[in-house]
């Protein structure tokens, strides 16, 4: 298990560094895509696993496809980014180190290093999720779908409205 | 560690893995003879007594050919793509329960790799990353028509992965469970879930075409308009994993469709017939896989029948037929579970 940990971990911060990394965004979302299903990884070893699933379908299997979708219809490719002048490589350095400093310092005394709550080992199952979010978390859920169908039909808005003008 | 436990799971994944292979290997040599029996024609029967060595021919000769990867092509993705098709093609198969329980020397086993209680949306989720394995190798190749094909087979299999879900949803109000195990063993006794969920099965059944890429809904490879679609730029072997990908993927759907709908393993009057349990279990399997090979047979029979649809002709059928039927489905399942209260 610990090994898996490790593993996992590992693959991880390997593929997320190479998402920053990578010059061609193709190569960036298929390591995104990798880092993704090391996290489902993740949720199994903890034993959610309607957590893993859930990730892997909507993450890796809607959202990453639709990403892939626009890079491959606006055919970006490695040529396409702009060449960086040295001034503008400093300053973003500077305040990337000066925005970790600032995050380092307001994180500090914030950081714990033991668990908060017992570890349920049935917390990620799905009579146990579906429990929680039925009944602790029934307002904020129900608040969150409807914030989904408002940002789908406002998507439809804006399919239709090219429609009329056509 | 459980080592005999082990052994045979080990034994199990490998028996499945060829059972997979062998299936899909026959489902193209299947597929010819019923593509000739539907237009008159006698089909291969060149290779051994009644054709029977034509797939092991077309294998020999897929290896055997030039492998060609375009200059101009991704050559990394080029290769990922296939990789990606075949792993989750055969990765599908894990958590479909192929059996009841086997006693081997007073131990029980299960003929099923393991069973997941999210079983169904493990199913899910693989089909759902099996888009990549066409989009990466369709954007790889670099090719106009390769990109057309790999964008119509992603957008078909988002479009239709909503209403599958969504027929998924209906069936787990009915069942109470994802785990695939626990599904057919509730449909013991001829209640297979088809007689409930009539139209969630027929919803499912369309997502499922539409999923494998077969016939009425292949506009990702239609050759008429795009050549060959996703897989144009592909030779040897890798024209030949996406092709035999497709046949995976139409066996493990069948499975799918009999495990969920038509009773997976069960088999009727199994219990009046007074049999030893092991051969209760193994005379179940192989109902289970004839049942299979009846929906591998209606995919051939409907392929050879329909015409192909067009892109807005598919478009439509998917976002204004199917989903809003597959919601009401939900709604009527709920509505009728709430009066009768047989949750």
């Amino acid at each position: 298990m610990i090994f898996l940990f490790y593993f996992l971990s590992a693959i991880m911060i390997i593929s997320a560094l190479l998402v920053v990394l990578s010059r061609s965004p193709i190569n960036s979302v298929i390591f995104l895509i990798i880092c993704f299903i090391a996290m489902a990884g993740h949720y199994i070893l903890l034993n959610a696993q309607f957590l893993a699933v859930v990730h892997i379908i909507v993450y890796t299997g809607a959202i990453m496809v639709l990403f892939l979708f626009v890079i491959m219809l606006l055919n970006l490719n490695k040529a396409n980014i702009p060449q960086k002048t040295s001034l503008t490589r400093i300053a973003a350095v500077v305040t990337a180190g000066l925005f970790f400093l600032v995050i380092l310092a307001a994180t500090r005394h914030t950081f714990e290093f033991h668990a908060r709550y017992a570890f349920n080992s049935n917390i990620g199952l799905v009579s146990d999720v579906g429990k929680v979010l039925f009944h602790e978390f029934l307002l904020p859920f129900e608040i969150s779908s409807i914030l989904f169908i408002s940002s789908m039909i406002g998507a439809v808005m804006f399919g239709k409205r090219d429609v009329k003008e056509l | 560690m459980d080592w005999t436990l082990l052994l045979y799971k080990t034994i199990f994944l490998f028996i499945i893995f060829l059972i997979t292979l062998v299936v899909a290997m026959y489902s193209t040599y299947g597929e010819r003879k019923v593509a000739a029996f539907m237009q008159d024609r006698i089909g291969p029967n060149r290779a051994g007594i009644f054709g029977l060595l034509q797939p092991l021919a077309d294998g020999v000769k897929m290896f055997m050919k030039e492998e060609i990867i375009p200059l101009t092509a991704n050559k990394k993705l080029f290769i990922l793509g296939p990789s990606i098709a075949m792993s989750t093609a055969l990765l599908t198969g894990v958590v479909i329960p192929w059996g009841g329980m086997l006693n081997i020397g007073g131990r029980e086993f299960s003929m099923q790799i393991t069973d997941l209680n999210i079983g169904i949306l493990y199913v899910f989720a693989m089909v759902s990353i099996g888009v990549y394995g066409i989009m990466i190798g369709g954007w790889a190749s670099n090719n106009k028509y390769a990109l057309l094909g790999a964008i119509r087979a992603a957008s078909q299999m988002i479009s239709y992965e909503l209403a599958m879900g969504m027929s998924i949803v209906a069936l787990v109000l009915t069942t109470g469970t994802l785990s695939l195990h626990e599904i057919v063993s509730q449909q013991h006794g001829m209640h297979w879930n088809v007689f409930y969920q009539p139209l969630g099965f027929l919803i499912f059944m369309t997502c499922a075409f539409a999923e494998t890429n077969r016939a009425p809904f292949d506009l990702p490879e239609c050759e008429t308009e795009l050549i060959g679609g996703y897989h144009t730029e592909y030779s040897s072997m890798k024209l030949g994993f996406y092709l035999f990908a497709e046949y995976i993927n139409m066996f493990i759907s069948s499975a799918v469709i009999v495990t969920l709908y038509f009773g997976g393993f069960n088999m009727p009057f199994i219990d009046q017939l007074g049999l030893s349990p092991n051969f209760v279990t193994l005379l179940g399997s192989l109902f289970f896989f004839l049942k299979i090979f009846a929906f591998i047979f209606l995919f051939m029979w409907i392929r050879w029948t329909l015409p192909r649809f067009r892109y807005d002709q598919l478009m439509n059928l998917g976002w204004k037929g199917l989903l809003p039927l597959a919601i009401f489905n939900i709604m009527a399942t709920g509505v009728y579970y709430y009066f009768t209260e047989l949750i």
